[in-house]
């Protein structure tokens, strides 16, 4: 493979890791406080559209931006109102967001857009990719110059978004005093109670943060990488960054490099597609598109050895007097 | 810190009341601690003192009354005011996040600012001086999952101090000690005293309130019943004023006469999943028609002992023989084999394994027996004889309500002990484990528990007891082992036997010539 | 704060699902309300569809065949403490081993003998389905819920691939399998009552629906009334007190899933045996999530499953029919509703609980009022 191949291999490795390192982020925020986020993927679909369809009326990408984090935020409210002030089971909560966002999207993009669910293709509100400045410097510069500018510069602004959210997502979590209230009530809320802290409100925030970053994921996922919305396109990828995270053993850098691979393996998947390999004869596309899934499966199987999740995850804090 | 000419009570709380639905936890209770005095509380469970501290402490509100620190009213409706209001709380399960350090701990609440560096310096100066002025001993970096019990419940006492608590609570502080780790911490507590700060000690224990108290409140039935100075009452007095009776704590037990062993354990060791050691060559064998108790401090390998024995799980290396079954690592029993062999198991948590609590009691009531024959029509179970089943239960051991079908979570700690005491009694074993039978449990029913299980060494079943309560072990049992650290360190017939020794040997230390007493007061060694 | 009775029994096992599948309508109303439509007219519609007509009736009860079978799946394994989110794969599988069962042996055998055959097919595919994502829950602490969802995206990749290389007849847009022969399909209801001289119009209802009712059966007797049940349901409390009643909970816990994967593997029965005759693909079309909001509705018990199945048979058959008749409510209402009926019975299911406790007090203290003033 030639290096130039190599280098835009990479560099879409990048971009299909974006959504999945969001997401990732979002749900280990919402985890480290406790709460089981199984509802990435509803949220990033709801953003998603409601980002296209900004798009498709107003023609901004800024305002798709924050219809996208607004929506799945209220998605997260929702949540967050059912795990934590109702104490209901979170899993169930999750897999209720996924089939309402899946059929709200459908029926209110047929009922707005009459195109079947999708919305129109856009040809503005969408971000376009943003060339970083002293390319031409470095151009001409034989290694450097086409890492710069395959690699480094080109991406659209969500993608530097993405790869920022890590190291600020681990600063806030380890830190600030936020992120150590946090990381307590994931681990024994009843001292956070005792400490007089708010173990609802501490959760609230968990989950309106992850609220904001699945809604950028979304976005990316319609009007950045794509140019519209249509049904279900985030095709699971919700539930790969959940394992990405997982991997990660719930710490951000970590959950960057499940992500990275995984965007890896998707790209080289694209490649892969068609390919005569030897031994096996051409690759079916099933088992291509299959792989995340079944690498995901095995990963969860054994590799990790035991991750142990966040002590208070999963269960509704009930004040014990 | 302190208020020298002030004569206002710390805290005085005016008739505090609080209901939960139909239960009255605290009725019209009138109460003042005195400034700088150690002051005990206590009561039986569910006499009501762990909601009056939830109230002083904020976790709940009372519904009527109202409560003064230094003579003026506060309102406290969470545990800031609280902590606000000087007030510190310990409790009996600690409110600490093990994944943390000692420093982090402390700092949760009182940060220091939003940017943890900032905070943490300053934080660290003032947890040293606190520490020095104290005596308390903890690293501030230590991991606070790799600290022992009494090192914990330091941090937990700093962490108090911390803030600024001129009223500390403790809550049934000893329960987890051994009686050299309570003596240390009535050192601290004797030091608190000495600067100017002001004690309140909730606990059933009536030992440690003559040891270390100025002043006593007995608490019945979600009153205050009697108030005492320490020095004017005794242990005699305080234990009828709880119970409203006279108690004759002396048992009727006929000699000991042991027949051939039934179970015989041999080099038993084990570790756990972090690779800790929890049992270490336990060996010792239990014969028919005794009681032999285990004593020593929760979580020195009783509770792992327990598991093994019961086949919940499997040894690792050593084992043990029960009726001619040899049971190692290589041939493991399962509890219903167990059963099976004529063992039967009244586990120490109740709650989470002697029944379940959404199961109505009647199928509670089969609980490690579903497959037995007696319970079953062909493949399917026999709801009908199970219930009857039930009842009768319920008749021999006098449980309440006699409710077959209602949920096991609606009876009350002692219904429930007896149910479970009686499920397994009824299937007359030959050996019988058991944990802590009459944790939570009212007097009647402990009265009940303890006649049962004579009886039952009586007709000649093996019997092995264990119980974290001196007063239990030494009424019962025939002989008494100690254990610590996963070891047996030490036998003696109950005769013998007085708490003295057997503290000394649940510490670990040398055992004591019988006629010297222990040494006492000194300086703290550090945990 | 005012004094709250505790709510009887029968308001608690009744009542509060009623109520919340209520709120869930509410809520879908409100959302057609927001699309410009009539919630009542569209009620309206729907029930008319689903039950107004025999055609309507048997399409309903022909959907809550399916449901019943993804339902009890899901039940059952909540009993055991366990969320099986995998019906949708396994109901698929079931299929696919149906579907092979029956190309191979529908010219040499009729539907008598090769109804228990294909039935157990069914349930031995959906169970090997289920096997490995049990198996690792069981023994590896992998969460099922995660696991089971990878499956489903894994069954739908399996499936593609087998239709389009390996099974296709007719390499056509849509893969499919030759047709079934006639004789070995199972009886459409319509023809079981024709023969009867009871005239019925044609519909996909067919005998797969006694299947769901023996399934219902069966797990209320297992569930209930066996010692294996009483270890199942022992697990599901509480791994504890399993652990101490002499139960091993991995077995239980592997075992119960693999028989939640074989009850939504008796979707293969129903759709390809009993009305497509042919294996093609998507044929699971949602009824494995379906079958979640089923089981919460009916609260993990198969008479609760039975009537949420039928209800939701009504709301898929009314929902088709509100969708050709308003076209501005898209068929995926019916999603929308599902997630409702989950979040509301499921996650938000004491959300009821203080009014409804609030109006019992309210109730009692009139009647106490009412009695003394006698």
């Amino acid at each position: 493979m030639s290096f130039d191949l190599l280098l835009l291999t990479l560099a879409a490795a990048v971009r299909l890791s974006t959504p999945l390192i969001l997401c990732a982020m979002a749900g280990l925020l919402s985890e480290r406080s406790g709460i089981i986020d199984i509802g990435l993927e509803g949220k990033m679909l709801a953003a998603a559209f409601a980002a296209a369809a900004t798009a498709a009326v107003t023609a901004s990408a800024w305002l798709a931006l924050a219809c996208g984090i607004a929506t799945a935020t209220a998605m997260a409210l929702v949540h967050g109102y059912a795990c934590i002030t109702q104490r209901g089971n979170q899993v169930v909560s999750g897999v209720a967001i996924n089939l309402l966002a899946s059929g709200l999207t459908i029926v209110l993009g047929s009922y707005w857009f009459q195109q079947g669910g999708q919305t129109p293709l856009l040809s503005a509100g969408r971000f376009r990719p943003i060339e970083l400045p002293g390319r031409s410097l470095l151009d001409p510069m034989p290694v450097l110059g086409p890492v710069y500018r395959y690699l480094v510069s080109g991406h659209n602004l969500i993608v530097y978004l993405a790869l920022v959210s890590v190291p600020l997502t681990h600063w806030l979590v380890h830190r600030t005093r936020f992120g150590l209230r946090l990381r307590a009530v994931g681990d024994n809320p009843q001292a956070v109670d005792t400490a007089g802290i708010s173990v609802a409100w501490l959760r609230y925030r968990a989950v309106l943060l992850c609220g904001l970053l699945t809604g950028v994921a979304g976005t990316y996922v319609s009007i950045a990488q794509n140019a519209g919305f249509s049904r279900d396109m985030t095709a699971g990828q919700g539930f790969i960054a959940l394992a990405a995270m997982i991997f990660g053993k719930w710490r951000p850098y970590p959950a960057l490099g499940a992500c990275l691979l995984f965007g890896l393996l998707d790209a080289v998947a694209i490649r892969l597609q068609g390919v005569r390999v030897t031994g096996i004869g051409q690759v079916p596309v099933q088992l291509v598109q299959a792989l995340p899934y079944a690498l995901t499966v095995l990963l969860l199987a054994g590799f990790i050895g035991k991750a142990v999740a966040p002590k208070a995850s999963g269960i509704p804090y009930v004040k014990e007097h | 810190m302190t208020r020298a000419g002030s004569t206002a009570p710390a805290v005085e709380l005016r008739h505090i009341d609080k209901r939960f639905g139909e239960v009255h936890a605290n009725r019209d209770v009138c109460l003042a601690v005195r400034r700088g005095s150690i002051t005990g509380v206590v009561g039986e469970n569910g006499a009501g003192k762990s909601t009056l501290m939830s109230i002083l402490y904020g976790f709940y509100e009372a519904d009527g009354g109202e409560i003064l620190i230094d003579g003026t009213p506060r309102r406290i409706r969470s545990p800031s005011d609280a902590i606000g209001a000087g007030i510190g709380m310990v409790h009996q399960h600690f409110m600490l996040v093990e994944s943390f350090t000692v420093l982090e701990n402390i700092m949760l609440g009182a940060e220091g600012g939003a940017i943890l560096s900032r905070g943490a310096a300053a934080a660290r100066r003032e947890v040293e001086r606190l520490e020095r002025d104290y005596g308390l001993g903890v690293d501030p970096d230590a991991r606070v999952s790799e600290l022992p019990v009494g090192a914990q419940q330091r941090v937990e006492i700093l962490k108090a101090l911390y803030r600024g608590a001129e009223t500390l609570i403790l809550d049934e502080p000893t329960g987890v000690l051994t009686p050299q780790e309570t003596d240390q911490l009535f050192r601290v507590l004797a030091s608190l005293q000495r600067r100017g700060a002001t004690v309140i000690l909730i606990t059933h224990k009536l030992r440690e309130i003559m040891a270390v108290t100025d002043e006593v409140h007995v608490m019945r039935a979600g009153r205050v019943v009697a108030s005492r100075k320490t020095a004017e009452t005794s242990e005699q007095e305080l234990a009828e004023l709880m119970i409203g009776r006279k108690i004759r704590l002396a048992r009727n037990k006929t000699p000991a006469a042991p027949g051939p062993p039934l179970l015989t354990v041999s080099h038993l060791s084990l570790h756990d999943e972090r690779g800790v050691r929890r049992l270490d060559d336990v060996s010792f064998a239990l014969a028919a028609g005794e009681i032999l108790g285990i004593a020593g401090v929760s979580g020195n390998g009783q509770s792992e002992l327990l598991e093994v024995l019961a086949g919940i799980r499997p040894p690792e290396t050593g084992g043990f023989l029960l009726d001619g079954r040899e049971v190692t690592a290589e041939r493991p029993c399962p509890p219903a084999e167990m059963r099976a062999l004529g063992l039967a198991h009244v586990p120490e948590d109740r709650r989470r394994l002697g029944l379940v609590e959404h199961f109505a009691a009647s199928e509670s009531a089969v609980l490690g027996y579903q497959r037995d024959p007696a319970y079953s029509r062909g493949w399917l179970l026999d709801h009908g004889a199970v219930r009857r089943h039930c009842a009768a239960l319920m008749e021999a051991f006098d449980v309440r309500p006699r409710a077959p079908s209602l949920r096991s979570a609606s009876f009350s700690g002692g219904n429930q002990q007896k149910l479970i005491i009686a499920r397994e009694l009824e299937r007359r074993p030959k050996v019988l484990l058991v944990g802590q039978p009459t944790r939570g449990v009212d007097i009647g029913a402990i009265e009940l528990i303890h006649r049962e299980l004579l009886k039952h060494r009586e007709v000649g079943a093996a019997i092995l007891l264990v119980s974290v309560e001196l007063e239990e072990i030494m009424a019962l049992a025939d002989r008494i082992l100690v254990m610590c650290g996963g070891r047996i360190v030490g036998e003696i017939a109950a005769a013998e036997a007085d708490e003295r020794r057997l503290g000394l040997l649940m510490a670990n230390a040398r055992p004591l010539p019988a006629n010297e007493a222990p040494p006492g007061g000194g300086d703290l060694t550090p945990a | 704060m005012s004094p709250r009775a505790d709510l009887p029994r029968w308001a608690d096992i009744g009542l509060i699902p009623l109520a919340n599948v209520l709120l869930a309508f509410i809520a879908a109303g409100l959302i057609v309300l927001a699309i410009g439509q009539n919630p009542f007219d569209a009620v309206a519609i729907m029930l008319d569809g689903a039950l107004g007509s025999p055609e309507g009736l048997g399409y309903t009860l022909y959907y809550a065949t399916n449901f019943v079978f993804t339902g009890l799946a899901v039940a059952i394994a909540f009993h055991a403490g366990l969320f099986n989110i995998g019906g949708e794969g396994q109901a698929y599988i079931g299929g696919l081993g149906v579907g092979l069962l029956l190309l191979r042996f529908d010219h040499s055998l009729t539907w008598g003998p090769l109804l228990p055959l294909a039935t157990l097919a069914a349930l031995l595919f959906g169970a090997a389905w289920a096997s490995i994502p049990a198996w690792l829950q069981a023994y590896r602490g992998s969460h099922v819920v995660i696991t089971t969802i990878m499956f489903n995206f894994l069954a739908s990749s399996l499936m593609v691939y087998l239709m389009v290389n390996v099974l296709n007849q007719h390499g056509a847009t849509n893969p499919e399998t030759r047709e079934i022969a006639a004789s070995a399909t199972l009886p459409f209801i319509h023809q079981i009552l024709a023969g009867l001289g009871i005239p019925m119009v044609h519909t996909p209802l067919n005998l797969s629906i006694l299947l769901a009712a023996l399934a219902s059966v069966f797990v209320w007797v297992y569930v209930w009334h066996t010692p294996w049940g009483y270890e199942l349901r022992t697990v599901g409390q509480s791994e504890r007190a399993a652990l101490y009643a002499g139960v091993r909970p991995r077995r239980v816990i592997v075992a119960t899933l693999c028989m939640s994967g074989a009850l939504a593997g008796l979707v293969g029965v129903n759709e390809i045996m009993g009305v497509q005759h042919r294996l093609l693909l998507n044929f699971n079309a949602g009824y494995g999530f379906t079958g979640i909001a089923v089981a919460l509705m009916g609260r993990s018990h198969p008479l609760g499953v039975a009537l949420a199945s039928v209800l939701f048979g009504i709301l898929t058959q009314g929902g088709a029919e509100l969708a050709f008749e308003i076209p501005a409510i898209d068929r995926d209402m019916v999603t929308v509703i599902q997630g409702l009926v989950i979040l509301f019975s499921g996650a938000l299911a004491h959300l009821s609980r203080p009014w409804l406790e609030a109006l019992f007090a309210l109730a009692s203290r009139r009647t106490a009022a009412l009695r003394s003033a006698e």
